[in-house]
């Protein structure tokens, strides 16, 4: 896991939760493009938090081999539905993210704190393992200014001796315990892998949730 | 050529094979990709409708599969960057459901359950190009695939293959669907690279 930090000329400011098309290209001409979604709040320059991939044909170059100074190709910023912004939102914001699904609710995030909003928000976030967890220290931090944000992580695979946070799958079981019930009407946005974002929406849609109000954004077998 | 990125190689070369359209590579996965929830709507309350022709034009799941149908062998191409080759299909042609409409319209939006919409124009749609698919590879398609039916309209981008697909609405102009007013290309060509806006 690495996030770069990308100097582009001429950068339109983004919206949280757009990507950007990346293309690398080798010496004899050979290309290769990959979407990111985009970690920094508007006005910050683009930053993308990219996750090895064993089999990835990208993720290893960018997580291993580029190092400051090395240039590719950027297209962006890209996409206009799975995006939040405070100014446009008064409803309760829940947040699901699964693994690297987190990426984008970091730019939301911070945007959101950036812009001094208070809208009730919780990020639900799954991982595996403590050391899976992306963004700790910072989203520890945002929960910690006291201005209506939740965080509840959860942790499938293991938990470290005195782990406070919670165990298992984000489930409709889990959901309905600590999530903001259908009532409230929040806005939805759930990010992960495919299996990780069907049993999330499944449950939400189980718990009353009305399907348009779930943005999905999903990765996988990529 | 672009930029060059020190040090990268990449490892997709190989494919020669001229069917891996600009920026794309090959995957043997089936990914997924949607914007909502999967509906999950039963067969029994399951139509497929035809609308702006002479006259509107409905078939219930009986019926829709009462029709002649073909199997095709098709590569497909994804907005995100992946390909894959040889899926095979059986679905009903979009001919074959035309053949019972009168109409001179130059355009489809396809409109679905879960509310996504996707426009085409009726020409990428006749003479053999699209079918409403309701079996993958010998199987009834799976729901996070577009079960019970979706529209295979495989030479654009895969998007404008609408999952849950309930009917098409037949126009004089070409409306922006759900993601074509999202940033993405109004027709999506993957050999022209017809990504996003602006393409």
């Amino acid at each position: 896991m690495r996030t770069l930090v990308l100097d582009v000329p001429g950068w339109n400011v983004h919206r949280p939760g757009q990507h950007v098309d990346v293309r690398l290209t080798a010496e004899d001409g050979y290309q290769a493009e990959r979407s990111y979604s985009i970690a920094s709040a508007p006005g910050e320059p683009p930053a993308i938090t990219v996750e090895r991939l064993d089999d990835g044909e990208v993720s290893p170059y960018l997580v291993e081999e580029a190092v400051p100074g090395d240039r590719f190709e950027l297209r962006g910023p890209i996409g206009g539905y799975f995006v939040w912004e405070a100014d446009r939102a008064d409803d309760p914001l829940l947040l699901v993210a699964g693994g690297s699904g987190v990426v984008p609710f970091r730019s939301m995030l911070r945007h959101r704190a950036d812009v001094g909003s208070t809208v009730p928000t919780q990020l639900v976030y799954s991982s595996r393992t403590f050391d899976d967890l992306i963004y700790r220290e910072e989203l520890d931090e945002l929960a910690a200014r006291d201005d209506g944000l939740e965080l509840i992580e959860t942790l499938t695979r293991a938990q470290p001796p005195g782990w406070t946070g919670r165990s298992g799958r984000v489930d409709a079981e889990l959901l309905r315990e600590i999530a903001f019930p259908a009532e409230r009407n929040p806005r939805v946005y759930v990010c992960g892998p495919t299996n990780f974002a069907e049993a999330v929406a499944d449950g939400l849609v189980e718990l009353g949730h009305k399907a348009g109000r779930i943005r999905i954004e999903r990765f996988g077998g990529t | 050529m672009g930029i060059i990125s020190r040090g990268f190689r990449g490892r997709g070369r190989g494919d020669d094979s001229g069917r891996l359209p600009p920026g794309q590579y090959v995957t043997p996965d089936f990914p997924v990709l949607s914007a909502g929830p999967t509906p999950h709507t039963p067969l029994e309350e399951w139509t497929f409708a035809i609308e702006g022709g002479s006259e509107p034009v409905r078939w219930t799941w009986e019926e829709f599969r009462a029709l002649p149908t073909e199997t095709v062998t098709k590569d497909i191409h994804c907005v995100t960057k992946w390909s894959k080759f040889d899926t095979e299909w059986e679905g009903v042609s979009v001919d074959t459901l035309l053949e019972s409409v009168e109409h001179d319209r130059a355009y489809a939006l396809a409109f679905c359950d879960g509310g996504y919409t996707t426009n085409v124009p009726v020409e990428d749609l006749t003479d053999g190009k699209a079918w409403v698919a309701f079996a993958y590879g010998g199987e009834p398609l799976e729901p996070e695939h577009g079960g019970p039916a979706r529209l295979l309209v495989p030479h654009l981008y895969f998007w404008k293959s609408a999952k849950w697909v309930r009917g098409l609405s037949l126009r004089d102009e070409d409306e922006p669907g759900f993601w074509e007013t999202n940033g993405y290309h109004i027709y999506g060509d993957p050999w022209r690279e017809q990504r996003y806006w602006g393409d």
